[in-house]
């Protein structure tokens, strides 16, 4: 059962300019997308830059306002209500949190890792200075770091380390959801190895959900049990990781699949043949899966596990398209 | 039977940054050579000293805090010997540059038109009608669509990918011998790295120059080099044809890399690979015995050379670990 669902979510962001500043456009950075969350899976949202990615994860988290649709949090309509102290919303609250790229501009320098650490548990749990400590130290072990980091200041830390601490940070409200926009996307290899190890642990150990945002395709590959390709703003494509990987539909999510570099040097040559098929094929029949707005189409059930965004079949669809392009030409 | 000079050799190189009165050696004692026809793939970690080694050879470095010894041979010259004004002859007219950063390499007030022929102005004798003639033929090359409309946009116009596509025509504006690319597609979205990838290796193919092609991802490496180096703490640590690179890993820092590389999962337990420790700042790095040492603390003291010479695998494969034939992970079997 999902605990967290997404209802046909809208964000818009007003353009201004002009003289009087007034609003002259929107970008609509989300654009109708569906989520249903349930415990202890990890979903991976993979696009281009400017997809909506980190869009969809602030709204959900109440760092952005929804323009339309609505959040679920068990059952409860959280729509915009992450900032309210009333009780109802406080279990939302508690429960979802989020990491960025990078953990520590969302801490204060001054601070040390413990007194960052404590906030969220000051905010949700009546511990005295010694559990806090004690649990502070537990959670940074988690993440395989020393006790006596949490005396430290956060620039004291490398990359990975602070990514760690955010990771620590995010579970420190003992939370079911953790919304990580692009988590190992600044660190090298062999330390975002850790960092994704980590999660994965944690994971384990508390049953929690990942929302997994990255453009990383291989990464959202390694860490996702069901993944959305998202396009301007909507999915172009959502199922389970094989569905996906093994069997996309969608013209764009092969584009996006076929550029991903090979790490077997001796098929490179059929490889880019392949990719440059797809991009042909993508140059060709673009049309046919965005409609005359450019705008991707609403998902259909294509498999048991599998939903993509296909041109609707309707039995007068020749007729309407001869309208379209007339209409256009005129 | 004379010997046939590569295009490019680096001998020895050293550089280092001064700290106080002390220099620390960002890069520390690289050779590599460069030939006619190929991409060399320097690959490493932030911080390894690509980028410091790159800008070495094109001699962009501030000399009051900076000291570089060894050679760069380029047609019988050693760059390093020569005056700025000779170096600025050299850059552009026979070693192109692309860096990460496209916006940050163009001129933000000027044309693309004027950015490019400027570049031509400076090297070569054209008049205006063969300037503008050689710019849209560039442009063609880096595949711009509609280029007599896009040479007169400004940089804040383009995508990052068109923008990536322009400073390749620059680099490129003078055919030049030699072409040095730092991370040029790491600000990219995927499908985009895709064309600039492509891009690079046609244009090595129409032009037979050689490519230094400085990268963080493995990937790029794959979909791109003939050869390889992996750089570590400053170092060359392997050298190889990158068929044996991928195929045949023998330095532990590239078999460890290689092992952390995000896979579909194998079950609930399967975990990436990860290296013991961290790469210590330049002031702290170790500059005796093996540098990566520390990051392999199972393996005995005695196992390694004082400082691991370049070993040979086989004719073209080097790598700098004593170990190398017996080498094993923590807990793995000999
Ligand atoms: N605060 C904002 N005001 C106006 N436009 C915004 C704002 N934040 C994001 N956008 C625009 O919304 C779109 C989606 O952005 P974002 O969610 O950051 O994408 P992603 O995370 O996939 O890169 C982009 O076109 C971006 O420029
Ligand atoms: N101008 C500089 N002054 C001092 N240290 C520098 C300077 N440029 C680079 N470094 C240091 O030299 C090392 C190599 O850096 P760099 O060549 O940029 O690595 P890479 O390109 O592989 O990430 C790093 O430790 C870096 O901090
Ligand atoms: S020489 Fe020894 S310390 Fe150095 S890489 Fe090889 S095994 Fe490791
Ligand atoms: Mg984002
Ligand atoms: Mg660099």
């Amino acid at each position: 059962m999902a605990f967290l669902e997404v209802k046909d979510l809208k964000v818009h962001y007003p353009i201004r300019g002009g003289i009087l500043n007034t609003v002259q456009d929107h970008v609509k950075a989300v654009d109708g997308v569906n989520l249903s969350i349930e415990s202890g899976k990890t979903y991976g949202l993979v696009g281009e830059s400017g997809s909506g990615k980190t869009t969809i994860g602030k709204t959900i988290i109440g760092l952005e306002k929804a323009t339309s649709g609505k959040i679920f949090y068990e059952g409860e309509n959280v729509t915009n209500k992450a900032r309210s102290r009333k009780k109802k919303y406080a279990n939302y609250n508690k429960d979802v949190q989020m990491i960025f790229q990078d953990a520590t501009s969302s801490m204060n320098p001054k601070k040390r890792i413990i007194d960052v650490m404590a906030e969220p548990m000051h905010n949700y749990f009546d511990y005295t200075p010694g559990e806090t400590k004690r649990r502070v130290a537990e959670l940074l072990e988690i993440v395989g770091m020393n006790a006596e980091a949490m005396y430290k200041y956060p620039h004291e830390f490398s990359g990975g380390q602070r990514q760690r601490i955010g990771v620590a940070r995010a579970v420190a409200s003992d939370p079911k959801l953790i919304i990580a926009d692009e988590p190992t996307s600044a660190l090298d290899l062999s330390v975002q190895a850790q960092v994704l190890n980590f999660m994965r642990r944690i994971q384990k150990e508390y049953g929690l959900s990942y929302l997994f945002i990255s453009h990383d395709l291989g990464v959202v590959q390694h860490m996702s049990d069901d993944i959305a390709i998202m396009h301007r703003g909507r999915f172009v494509e959502q199922g389970s990781k094989e569905a996906i990987y093994k069997n996309p539909q969608h013209i764009y999510t092969k584009r996006l699949l076929s550029a991903i570099p090979d790490m077997d040097p001796t098929t490179r040559k059929a490889h880019k043949v392949e990719r440059q098929r797809v991009e042909a094929e993508y140059d060709a029949q673009e049309t046919e899966y965005y409609d005359p707005n450019g705008r991707v189409y609403d998902l259909q059930r294509y498999d048991n596990d599998h939903l993509v965004a296909l041109k609707p079949e309707e039995p007068n669809a020749s007729l309407q398209n001869e309208k379209v392009k007339t209409g256009g030409e005129s | 039977m004379a010997v046939e000079r590569s295009l490019l050799e680096i001998n020895n190189l050293e550089t280092g940054f001064r700290f106080g009165d002390i220099y620390h050696n960002a890069v520390d004692g690289v050779s590599l050579t460069l030939e006619n026809n190929e991409i060399l793939a320097i690959v490493g970690e932030s911080g390894c000293g690509k980028s410091t080694l790159a800008t070495s050879i094109m001699g962009l470095h501030d000399p009051k805090n900076t000291e570089i010894k060894g050679e760069v041979i380029y047609k019988d010259l050693n760059l390093l010997d020569l005056n700025e004004k000779l170096y600025n002859r050299i850059r552009g007219n026979d070693i192109g540059m692309i860096f990460q950063d496209p916006l940050g390499s163009l001129n933000p007030l000027m044309t693309i038109y004027r950015q490019i022929s400027e570049a031509l102005e400076y090297h070569s004798d054209l008049n205006e009608e063969q300037r503008k003639a050689r710019v849209l033929e560039l442009l063609n090359q880096v595949g711009i669509p509609r280029p007599e409309q896009i040479m007169k946009n400004y940089p804040h116009e383009l995508s990052g990918g068109m923008r990536q596509r322009v400073v390749i025509a620059i680099a490129l504006a003078n055919k030049p011998p030699v072409i040095i690319a730092d991370e040029p597609t790491t600000a990219l979205d995927v499908t985009i790295q895709a064309q600039i990838l492509d891009l690079m290796v046609d244009i090595q193919d129409e032009t037979g120059s050689g490519i230094i092609l400085i990268t963080h991802d493995l990937g790029v490496v794959a979909e791109t080099a003939d050869r390889v180096a992996v750089m570590y703490a400053g170092q060359i640590v392997e050298e190889a044809p990158v068929e044996e690179l991928f195929a045949n890993p023998k330095h532990p820092y590239t078999r460890s890399l290689l092992n952390s590389i995000p896979h579909e999962l194998e079950g609930e337990d399967d975990e990436l690979h990860v290296i013991h420790g961290t790469v210590p700042s330049l002031q702290k790095l170790p500059r005796k015995g093996c540098r990566f040492a520390p990051r392999i603390p199972w393996i005995p003291e005695e196992a390694h050379e004082e400082n691991p010479v370049l070993h040979e695998v086989s004719p073209n494969h080097k790598v700098r670990c004593t170990c190398w034939k017996d080498f094993h992970f923590e807990g793995e079997d000999k």
